[in-house]
């Protein structure tokens, strides 16, 4: 059997409010093997983007272990952190967050220039990824000057073009209507296609229908995880 | 990262917020153009006192007669001086003297044709034009036979000779002192402004026994009120002021515990001293200007926390498509150097153009040195380095995901 991308063991996170220590999550267990497709569901408020943020590398676990392809990052410092994620894993939000004032093939390429890649290798990786998600002719264009989800499009860009096996995603239709919602489903989709391994968050059980594994949250446990039973073909 | 996608960065970031980038911006131009301007004053200052030095002679001390009775009181010149013109030639054989010259001057009126003029007379001996360093420009010099047989003749100084003689060329002319008549035999090249501001060129140079004979009428002949010596270097200067005080009072029969009945000024000290002023003078102004250096810098690192304040989500934007700490800061720093860098250049050129106005229209001597600019380039990287080192310290250590929650 292959190493799984991510293997969480007793994961817990505690934040610190002015009521004292509150549990988000409460020791979590899960396995992703490559390839898979994974959706994670919950009510609000159950520990789901606090639960994302640690395996996007955004944030450090209070207690428990977390291995990223195969190497424990649980204790791992900022910068090596950063590391990880401009080159292991890409991450896509609920708000996009694309830079306002960089073109946005500037903004596909920015994590290129972290990764130390010569003007010619980002402008060909930005254009590349750019006419993948088909806004290549956008390419000079500011982000404003595009619909949202154009945006969420360009963000997956950004998140594909250090070609990482794993793309993580929080509520990335939240912002949409239902019908780009459709299509960035069938842009994951088709991503997944390829081998990238993908974990989203939803809140939409039709969206949750693209992945072919569910995860439910509730209150910092998972309750169920289970494969999705109509698939789509 | 690369610097150069940095550069590219930081020169957006700046242009983003363009009036603001130029008011901070102000903060060092203004900052350097003073530094630059300062220097330029201070430093000419300097230069200016030094070329009033070169041009006095140098290792020069005078001694003046005085006039003391037996009991100590002083008399003033209604005594009658106490040196005389003996003196001088025992203490030009006196070791470690270079050039003695009993010196009789004072402020007399001269005529030629229908001019007036009122000029500084100085009658003395050949010696003084050595020891002061004075050239002849044109004609030549007198020499002892002229002062042993007071012949009348006059070395001119060139205000004088301007002033006198306008565009006619003085040498071989007759012009009168006090009704005598002196004929010109030589112009004096240019010495320009002693330390006390006044013209060394307004002056008349004549033997000294005509001067007392026919100009200053002086009761005992022979007597002199001042002489000029000129020591061998500085560092011998003491020495021989010390060894002509023992000599005087020597030829002067001076006994124990009576006062001396001269004075000794050491004029090289006294230009030394000018020259310190000088120097305390400029670094005080450097000094000055370098406080609103300071206050360009804190200019800079204000507008640099706001700056990272209100980047708060591009940051965390940045950290998480993996820039590291070291990323941020080096992006927030290059922009804090940038517009300190920027500001610095254009400090210098606004520095230098009221520089040289300040010299076109004053006249005041400036002395514009690359040291000063290169000087003025350090500080503003440092000030840019140490000011924008907290707010991008500060933005290098903020935590993605709060960074991203931002609004
Ligand atoms: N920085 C924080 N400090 C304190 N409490 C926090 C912080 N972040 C999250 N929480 C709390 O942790 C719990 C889980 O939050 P989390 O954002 O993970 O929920 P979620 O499942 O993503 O919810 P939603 O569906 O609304 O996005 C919530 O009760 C939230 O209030
Ligand atoms: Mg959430």
């Amino acid at each position: 059997m292959t190493e799984p991308v991510i293997r969480v063991v007793g994961l817990g996170k505690s934040y610190e409010t002015a009521a004292g220590l509150f549990p988000a999550l409460k020791g979590v267990d899960l396995e992703v093997r490559p390839g898979e497709f994974i959706a994670i569901m919950g009510p609000s408020g159950s520990g789901k983007s606090t639960f994302m943020n640690l395996l996007g590398c955004l944030d450090t676990p209070t207690s428990g272990d977390y291995f990223l392809a195969g190497q424990n990052v649980a204790h791992m410092d900022k910068d090596a952190l950063a590391v990880l994620r401009n080159r292991t894993l890409g991450f896509v939000f609920q708000g996009f967050n694309l830079l306002p004032r960089m073109s946005l093939q500037d903004n596909v390429a920015l994590p290129l220039v972290y990764s130390g890649a010569d003007k010619e290798t980002r402008r060909a990786a930005a254009r590349e990824m750019l006419d993948k998600v088909g806004l290549g002719k956008y390419a000079d264009s500011l982000p404003s000057r595009i619909s949202g989800g154009q945006q969420q499009r360009v963000a997956i860009a950004r998140a594909l073009v250090n070609k990482p096996h794993l793309i993580l995603a929080d509520e990335p239709t939240g912002n949409l209507d239902s019908h780009t919602s459709e299509e960035i489903m069938t842009l994951f989709s088709e991503l997944n296609r390829e081998g990238i391994t993908v974990v989203l968050v939803t809140h939409e059980p039709d969206i949750a229908t693209h992945a072919r594994r569910q995860v439910r949250f509730l209150d910092g446990h998972i309750v169920s995880d289970h494969l999705t039973e109509a698939a789509p073909a | 990262m690369m610097l150069k996608a940095m550069l590219g960065e930081a020169w957006l970031a700046m242009g983003a917020n363009r009036l603001r980038t130029a008011l901070t911006m102000l903060g060092m131009v203004i900052g350097v153009g003073a530094v630059v301007i300062m220097m330029a004053i201070g430093q000419g200052a300097q230069y200016a006192v030094q070329q009033t030095i070169s041009t006095m002679g140098s290792n020069l001390f005078i001694v003046l007669s005085g006039s003391f009775t037996a009991a100590g009181v002083r008399s003033g010149s209604a005594g009658g001086p106490t040196l005389n013109v003996a003196d001088g030639e025992a203490i030009a054989e006196l070791e470690g003297v270079v050039n003695v010259a009993p010196t009789h001057q004072g402020r007399r009126q001269l005529v030629y044709g229908s001019q007036n003029w009122s000029a500084n007379v100085v009658g003395t001996t050949p010696p003084y034009l050595e020891a002061r360093a004075w050239t002849i420009a044109s004609g030549a010099a007198f020499g002892d036979s002229d002062v042993r047989s007071a012949t009348r003749v006059a070395l001119l100084g060139k205000t004088t000779a301007q002033n006198l003689f306008g565009d006619e060329d003085p040498v071989g002319k007759t012009m009168r002192i006090q009704q005598n008549p002196f004929i010109v035999i030589g112009v004096l090249g240019s010495k320009g402004q002693n330390l006390d501001g006044n013209d060394q060129d307004d002056t008349v140079i004549i033997p000294l026994s005509t001067a007392q004979r026919k100009v200053f009428g002086t009761p005992f002949l022979g007597s002199v009120r001042m002489i000029m010596v000129q020591a061998e270097s500085a560092d011998s200067m003491q020495r021989t002021m010390d060894n002509v005080t023992s000599l005087l009072r020597q030829r002067h029969r001076l006994r124990e515990g009576v006062p001396d009945d001269f004075f000794m000024r050491n004029l090289s000290a006294a230009a030394e001293s000018e020259a310190e002023t000088t120097r305390t003078m400029s670094i005080l102004l450097g000094a000055i200007a370098s406080i609103s250096l300071l206050v360009g810098g804190i200019g800079i690192m204000n507008i640099m926390l706001v700056s990272v304040t209100e980047r708060t989500r591009e940051i965390g934007i940045r950290m998480a498509i993996g820039a590291r700490q070291k990323d941020i800061l080096t992006q927030f720093l290059l922009e804090a150097v940038m517009i300190s860098f920027a500001g610095c250049l254009l400090g210098l050129v606004l520095g230098l153009g009221v520089a040289l106005a300040i010299n076109a229209f004053t006249g005041m001597v400036i002395v514009i040195s690359g040291s000063a600019a290169l000087v003025a380039f350090a500080v503003a990287a440092t000030v840019g380095i140490f000011f924008g080192w907290y707010p991008a310290r500060k933005a290098a250590r903020l935590d993605p995901i709060e960074a991203l929650r931002y609004q």
